[in-house]
């Protein structure tokens, strides 16, 4: 098997299970298709942090806040601007003379986001372990103190609300595509793995010559944009948002979807997303009495947090390194040395074309 | 003058609180490496237990908020955290917060969402100086309690046996079990400690406020934790000191900020902690030796 052919594999795993789940959404009924939305948009952010933390091995409180801005920005853009004086008087000039179409919108939260990761990198990418854990919070902590105090920027503490909701299925799941090539892609260049050198051995790969604030804020910025492209997917998939659904709360059950999926490869970012997100939404209906056939599931409210975190615990437990083990996608039984060439080549045949066809 | 006497006073007894919850922390990332997100919920079964025992009779009222938060520490540990003790440092984090988390959402099932009072120690809250300067009986026993109990500590851990094998596995747990220190008896005590740090800071922070929400623990325990880092956290007394400094000038900063500047308190903190943490990426207490090399 090839290196490319790997490569393939690796990377349409990933993506033909965010294609599925995409397919899924469409096909299921109205009510239930912002869960699928929804699961895809947390998935596009939990890539986004993959591509920092899991390159680097450095864990960032901070990406939260570019989602944040990510979403404000394209928010504060979109919304119709004859209720921009009522709905937000304060605003700065720029913002409030100015609106752009959803799409370029879009471009603009992901060009936000990587510039202020690029800001806010160049000093704290000096910082490693917990030092830079503790930094990154600072930085989440205060874009969150901003947004929620500083009426010329945004909304302040209320809802920015009439953001016109054009997250589709269809943009979501290209959202989610685009982002899982881009990691992948990164992953593959001669920064991506000079990166993970660093994170092997820092040491190492410094006294090799590597520059290792360089390459951290490489990736931190394509995670930033990346980031910053998902918060304009959620509040145009939302319609409104506040500043505490951007905070603490969301930092917390990204970060555990990338370390119960497995920090260290791109498909446990995804099926740590994926999972987390549906178990947190359908424990979520079981307070409400969900329907499972032959019996009816009634949870007191309150009760599938507790079991969510009991679960998210249970697997780091018997998992320490994540379901996936930190390992990309594999086909299983498929091996380097021992596969003859000719079901190898349809496997990567039957595998490639119906994801090129329904991502397209 | 008075002003600048009063934002000290106010600096201090805040200051103490949070030095108390960061050497609760410390301790355990010094023998075990483990950063405890979940600390605050020792914190937060305290302050429920005192809210839910406040008509009783008051030294076994604290006593039980004592004992919750002690079973908690220790339950916890064998729960999860012992079974996590080769996993990888983000593993041990988020399985952290995950525990955080579920218990959060068991607070909020057991106690209800709109928080209980815990009038206990409520006689506290009242004048004892007025006129130029105002303190509050509360803030006397802060910096008092504060001050007893840190010591206590620093005395214990220098003068017992146990004391001496915690520091020796908070330097070098490997060597230290080489040389006939026992891991699980040390590791024991360091949780034991945490919890009856953590009840401590409840009955402080309920004397001060009453009310109890889910996520009092929570609030304390972040920004004991960004003190923990800021002051050095190879260190407990840098830790301590690192604590105190957050608290204080978080103090000091809501008492000075004019009213229009106070809502953005938390981003001049925060603001701080990024400077003191690109100034001296080891603490700011730290020895020159101590470099801040990366640990997690």
């Amino acid at each position: 098997m090839s290196r490319a052919r790997t490569a393939a594999i690796q990377l349409l795993g990933p993506i033909a299970l965010i294609v599925i789940v995409g397919l899924l959404g469409s096909a299921s009924s109205g009510a239930h298709q912002i869960d699928f939305v929804n699961a895809l948009v947390q998935t596009t952010i939990v890539i986004g942090m993959y591509i920092f933390i899991g390159n680097s091995g450095v864990i960032s409180f901070g990406h939260i806040s570019f989602v944040a801005i990510g979403a404000f920005v394209a928010g504060v853009l979109t919304i119709p601007s004859v209720v921009k004086p009522t709905l937000l008087p304060a605003l700065f000039p720029l913002l409030a003379n100015h609106s752009v179409s959803p799409f370029a919108s879009l471009l603009i939260a992901a060009g936000a986001g990587a510039l202020f990761a690029l800001v806010i990198g160049a000093p704290l990418m000096r910082l490693g372990g917990l030092a830079a854990g503790i930094g990154t919070l600072a930085v989440l902590e205060i874009t969150h103190n901003l947004l929620r105090y500083w009426e010329k920027i945004g909304p302040g503490a209320r809802t920015l609300s009439l953001v016109p909701t054009t997250t589709t299925m269809r943009v979501a799941t290209i959202g989610a595509v685009v982002s899982a090539v881009v990691a992948y892609g990164y992953q593959r260049t001669r920064a991506g793995r000079l990166l993970r050198a660093t994170r092997e051995d820092p040491a190492a790969a410094a006294g090799a010559g590597v520059r290792i604030h360089g390459q951290r804020l490489g990736a931190f910025v394509l995670s930033g944009a990346v980031a910053g492209l998902a918060g304009g997917l959620l509040v145009h998939a939302l319609g409104s948002i506040t500043t505490e659904q951007v905070y603490l709360d969301l930092t917390f059950v990204t970060l555990a979807m990338l370390v119960v999926g497995g920090m260290n490869s791109l498909w446990g970012a995804v099926v740590g997303a994926l999972l987390i997100s549906f178990l947190d939404t359908y424990l979520g209906y079981a307070e409400n009495g969900l329907d499972l056939g032959l019996f009816r599931v009634n949870l007191p409210d309150g009760l599938s947090t507790v079991i969510l975190g009991a679960i998210m615990l249970a697997i780091l437990v018997l998992r320490p390194s994540g379901l996936t083990g930190g390992r990309e996608f594999r086909i299983p039984g498929l091996r380097r040395r021992a596969t003859p060439a000719q079901p190898d080549a349809e496997e990567e045949d039957g595998g490639a074309a119906p994801a090129a066809e329904t991502s397209a | 003058m008075s002003n600048v006497i009063q934002y000290i006073i106010d600096g201090i007894a805040l200051g103490a609180v949070y030095a108390l919850a960061a050497v609760g922390i410390a301790l355990i990332f010094g023998v075990l490496r483990l950063v405890n997100f979940a600390y605050g919920e020792l914190i937060t079964i305290a302050a429920y237990v005192l809210a839910v025992t406040s008509n009783w009779w008051l030294p076994l009222s604290l006593l039980a908020a004592v004992a919750s938060s002690v079973a908690l520490a220790v339950l916890t540990d064998r729960v999860a955290f012992k079974r996590l003790r080769e996993a990888p440092p983000a593993t041990t984090l988020v399985a952290t917060f995950a525990l955080s988390f579920a218990l959060e959402a068991v607070w909020r099932l057991v106690f209800g969402v709109n928080g209980r009072s815990a009038d206990v120690l409520g006689a506290l809250n009242t004048t004892a100086i007025s006129g130029a300067i105002d303190v509050r009986w509360v803030t006397i026993v802060e910096v008092v309690v504060g001050a007893a109990l840190l010591s206590a500590i620093a005395i214990f851990l220098r003068r017992s046996t146990i004391g001496l094998q915690m520091r020796a596995a908070a330097s070098d747990i490997r060597t230290a079990r080489t040389l006939g220190v026992r891991a699980d008896r040390v590791i024991l005590s360091a949780f034991v400690l945490s919890g009856v740090l953590a009840a401590v800071v409840a009955m402080l922070l309920t004397a001060g406020s009453p009310l109890v929400t889910p996520t009092l623990g929570l609030e304390v325990t972040t920004f004991a934790l960004v003190g923990v880092v800021v002051g050095g956290m190879d260190n407990l007394v840098t830790a301590t000191l690192g604590g105190f400094v957050v608290g204080f000038v978080n103090a000091v900063l809501g008492d000075a900020l004019g009213a229009d500047l106070r809502v953005f308190l938390s981003s001049f903190t925060y603001l701080a902690v990024i400077l003191v943490l690109l100034l001296r990426p080891g603490g700011l207490f730290a020895s020159r030796r101590a470099t801040g090399a990366e640990r997690v």
